[in-house]
């Protein structure tokens, strides 16, 4: 049970696929829009509902409750291994060796 | 009654939205025909460079230092011919209060919705315009809404993008993410007419006067350091603003001999509409993507006529590779000591090549840096290209392909920009208008306006038109 008042992430399909416009490439045109927004939860619902949200801006959105309290997963990556050579070659052309 | 929202009854309302959420009516400045008064709408705005630089400086934003990239400059004439190798600075954009000079079109658009009285601002931007209007709006205190075009069909996004949604929530702003496609702005619309925001558009004239301090900024930094104008002044280039900006505020300034080069990643062959496509590109910004369309079809774009113009004042088009941007990435972090973003890193990379051809007393200057950080960083750019089966690997990046690898320079002698067909370029803008306004009889109006458009004249104007 996600409670009432609880930040949470929900998922809708603004154009289902026959909606959308025909300017599109034949694998974007397969697809339906869909959209993520955060915000309030106006109303105890379990993961998967169909709930309403009070955003950021004061907005009220629809969709399907997704995640509770959502937090961002994006990092520095993994490790590069061309940076280090990057930084070794820049530093044996400007400190030392030959050129 | 309630407004049917459906896309064609929003579409259809487009207008009338628009109208509303800038507060300026275009149709003023239209003939009628394929001219229109540029310099008209951008004198609406109403706001001088002075009041515009008050607006900017009481929210953290101009006076950037202008920074000499020594290194690099040492660097690059040990490649160029004996006496070449102009000495390379770059404006420190970074600096700004959201950390990039979108700063600046975002001070000049808020200040003007809270003037004139409107509770929020939205805008469709999944790059550091997203940052810079939720910073401005949080100093203002007004609600904000950032619309993003942000994941593929799998919910997969771009490390780069979400790192700007992330920014744009810490900021206090609403994020509204989308799948790829251009109906983003149907939904943008849809929340524009529910909430009544004002349009803090990229392309208003507000956004473009507010980076004239920029190129104004440049040259008189470098007259007081170094006693004259820069050569060339490079800027990335994406929907044209910085370029029409910064050329502007050169020409306000005075620095008319200072060459004006746009430059943009080449993704050729990568559609930018394309689902499967969306996470194959390596950067986000700055690419040929949207360089190229919004150059020769500026009007494109999220109001009825656009402020950026970009090829009414470059004198060149040049392109780097994605291999070229990483390894200048790294290369400022290693030689300058200071860690930026990729953005302002297109121009910079063109730059280190375009310094080879000038004499060591002349000056280029990159007109941007900007900030970087967790997704928008070159590791975890290289990284997600790896994750997406693009090939990373050093040789020569000219044999790079967008999409199937990302080639690094073996060394800096293969930083070599490329000379993108301006001329090209020109006579599709042209062919454009000509298209889009259903006219194969020009005025003479028309003639003169498209030489301004396109930096020519009216015999080459004539001439693409008599080829049509």
């Amino acid at each position: 049970m996600v409670k009432k008042g609880e930040w949470v992430r929900i998922h809708s399909i603004v154009l289902k696929a026959e909606e959308r416009t025909a300017k599109l490439p034949e694998d974007t045109q397969k697809c339906p829009l869909e959209m993520w927004t955060k915000g309030f939860l106006q109303a105890d619902a379990e993961i998967g509902d169909e709930v309403t949200i009070m955003t950021a801006a004061n907005r009220i959105e629809k969709g399907t409750l997704l995640e509770v309290n959502p937090y961002w997963k994006h990092s520095y990556g993994k490790f590069i291994p061309e940076l280090v050579q990057i930084d070794k070659q820049l530093r044996e052309i400007m400190y030392g060796g030959d050129k | 009654m309630a407004l049917a929202k459906d896309y064609d009854s929003v579409m259809g309302r487009s207008n009338d939205i628009m109208k509303e959420a800038l507060g300026l009516d275009y149709e003023e400045f239209e003939s009628g025909s394929i001219a229109f008064d540029y310099e008209a709408l951008m004198k609406s705005t109403e706001y001088t460079l002075d009041e515009i630089n008050r607006i900017q400086s009481r929210t953290g934003v101009g006076n950037t230092p202008l920074l000499e990239l020594r290194n690099l400059t040492e660097l690059a004439r040990k490649y160029a011919k004996p006496g070449y190798g102009a000495r390379i600075f770059a404006k420190d954009e970074a600096a700004n209060a959201s950390g990039s000079f979108k700063d600046r079109r975002a001070a000049c658009a808020v200040a003007h919705a809270k003037k004139l009285g409107y509770k929020g601002v939205i805008a469709a931007t999944s790059g550091n315009y997203g940052a810079a209007v939720a910073s401005q709006a949080a100093m203002q205190g007004l609600e904000c809404v950032i619309c993003q075009e942000c994941f593929d069909s799998h919910g997969v996004g771009q490390p780069e993008i979400i790192e700007k949604a992330r920014k744009c929530e810490a900021l206090g702003a609403e994020v509204v993410q989308l799948t790829v496609g251009p109906e983003l702005f149907y939904e943008f619309l849809s929340i524009l007419e529910d909430k009544g925001y004002f349009n803090a558009s990229l392309y208003s004239p507000f956004g473009i006067a507010g980076i004239e301090t920029l190129g104004y900024e440049i040259a008189v930094q470098c007259r007081e350091k170094l006693g004259k104008d820069p050569a060339m002044v490079v800027c990335t280039n994406a929907g044209g603003g910085m370029v029409t900006g910064t050329a502007r505020g050169l020409i306000k300034a005075g620095a008319k001999d200072t060459k004006i080069v746009a430059a943009s990643i080449d993704l050729t062959g990568l559609h930018m509409a394309s689902d499967k496509q969306f996470n194959m590109k390596s950067c986000t910004t700055g690419h040929t993507g949207f360089g190229v369309p919004y150059a020769t079809d500026p009007d494109h774009s999220d109001v009825p006529r656009s402020a950026a113009r970009p090829l009414r004042y470059m004198d060149r088009y040049v392109t780097v590779s994605q291999g070229e941007v990483m390894y200048m990435t790294e290369a400022i972090a290693n030689l300058e000591g200071i860690e930026r973003g990729p953005a302002g890193n297109t121009s910079l990379a063109a730059a280190f090549s375009l310094a080879q051809e000038l004499p060591e007393d002349e000056i280029i200057v990159v007109s941007e840096t900007e900030y970087t950080g967790a997704g928008k960083h070159v590791q975890p750019q290289l990284s997600f290209a790896r994750d997406n089966g693009i090939e990373v690997l050093f040789g020569n990046p000219k044999d790079e392909k967008p999409g199937v690898n990302v080639i690094l320079p073996k060394d800096p002698s293969f930083f070599k920009c490329v000379d993108a067909d301006i001329n090209h370029f020109r006579a599709s803008l042209i062919k454009k208008a000509c298209k889009v306004h259903n006219v194969t009889n020009p005025t003479q109006a028309d003639l003169e306006f498209l030489a301004a458009e396109t930096k020519t004249n009216v015999d080459f104007v004539k001439d693409v038109i008599k080829s049509l």
